[in-house]
């Protein structure tokens, strides 16, 4: 039988791929991206392992509003990306030097 | 799972199916925690629409992929080594016995007539209301911004205005030249 904890395992692992997908690809905005939005699976499952375990919809409806924003999120990400490669023909993080401090 | 594909991978376009791989296989997980809306809605949102959407990206810009690379292989021992000890670390806190989570019941399933979405829709519309209403504002603020961002103005085109047509004035298109009337005699 599949108990709390392996849900919780299961969403470390994910966050933790999440975290070091951001760390060795730094250069790359789209799998910068599609790292938080591993990250952000990871707290979901979280949230929704606790929410059945503890009989308690209230979690749900956290993921529900955490899918939302995380939608938002997206979807201005990439209209961000959009511009900037229109504008500098390049996504490389390294590049990105134009606002100096 | 597929996830570790999600960041390896040299392609991203095979790095953005995976990506819909692994949220297939949260989305089955969720089913099996009597989570059946999320789970759709997972699939439906993300798979069908935000994936839709990094893919159209992708493929949209041409991206020096050589170049994106570089450092990665430099890196990837140690940031292994600090996702296996970030693994192992969460794990054992979380099966330890202090947690005490292995006690916690497996609870009874629902009886049949039992809706998910119903309960939802019930805590959302009664409880969280409120909640509700500002992420409904989020996502229309999210459509507008990323809207205006991409939209440009074509200069390499001719087309007619409309509006300045309609404003147009009698005086804007006419001039009366004010002649003497010539004498031929």
């Amino acid at each position: 039988m599949i108990s709390l904890s392996h849900y919780l395992v299961l969403g470390a692992i994910l966050f933790a791929i999440g975290v070091v997908g951001i760390f060795l690809n730094r250069k790359n905005v789209i799998i910068l991206l599609m790292s938080i939005e591993l990250m952000l699976l990871a707290v979901n499952m979280n949230f929704v392992a606790f929410s059945h375990f503890l009989q308690d919809t209230a979690g749900q409806i956290f993921v529900f509003f955490i899918l939302t924003v995380a939608a938002a999120e997206a979807a201005i990400g990439l209209a961000i990306l959009v511009v900037l490669f229109r504008n500098l023909r390049t996504i490389n993080v390294d590049d990105l030097d134009e606002l100096k401090g | 799972m597929s996830a570790l594909g999600v960041i390896t991978l040299r392609n991203p376009v095979y790095a953005a199916l995976l990506l819909v791989l692994a949220f297939f296989t949260s989305a089955g997980i969720w089913l099996l925690l009597e989570a059946e809306f999320l789970a759709i809605t997972l699939v439906l949102v993300y798979v069908g629409a935000v994936m839709v959407l990094f893919l159209f990206v992708v493929m949209m810009l041409d991206i020096n992929l050589e170049r994106l690379r570089e450092g990665f292989w430099k890196w990837f021992p140690f940031g292994a080594l600090l996702a296996i000890v970030l693994a192992i670390q969460m794990s054992m806190v979380l099966m330890g016995k202090q947690f005490n989570l292995e006690n916690m019941p497996v609870p009874a399933p629902h009886e049949a007539g039992y809706s998910n979405t119903k309960e939802l829709g019930r805590l959302i519309y009664t409880e969280y209301v409120y909640a509700f209403e500002l992420a409904a504002v989020i996502l229309l603020v999210a459509m507008v911004a990323a809207i205006a961002l991409t939209l440009r103005h074509r200069t390499d085109k001719k087309s007619p205005n409309p509006s300045k047509q309609i404003a147009v004035k009698r005086s804007d298109r006419i001039r009366i030249i004010p002649m003497p009337p010539e004498n031929k005699e």
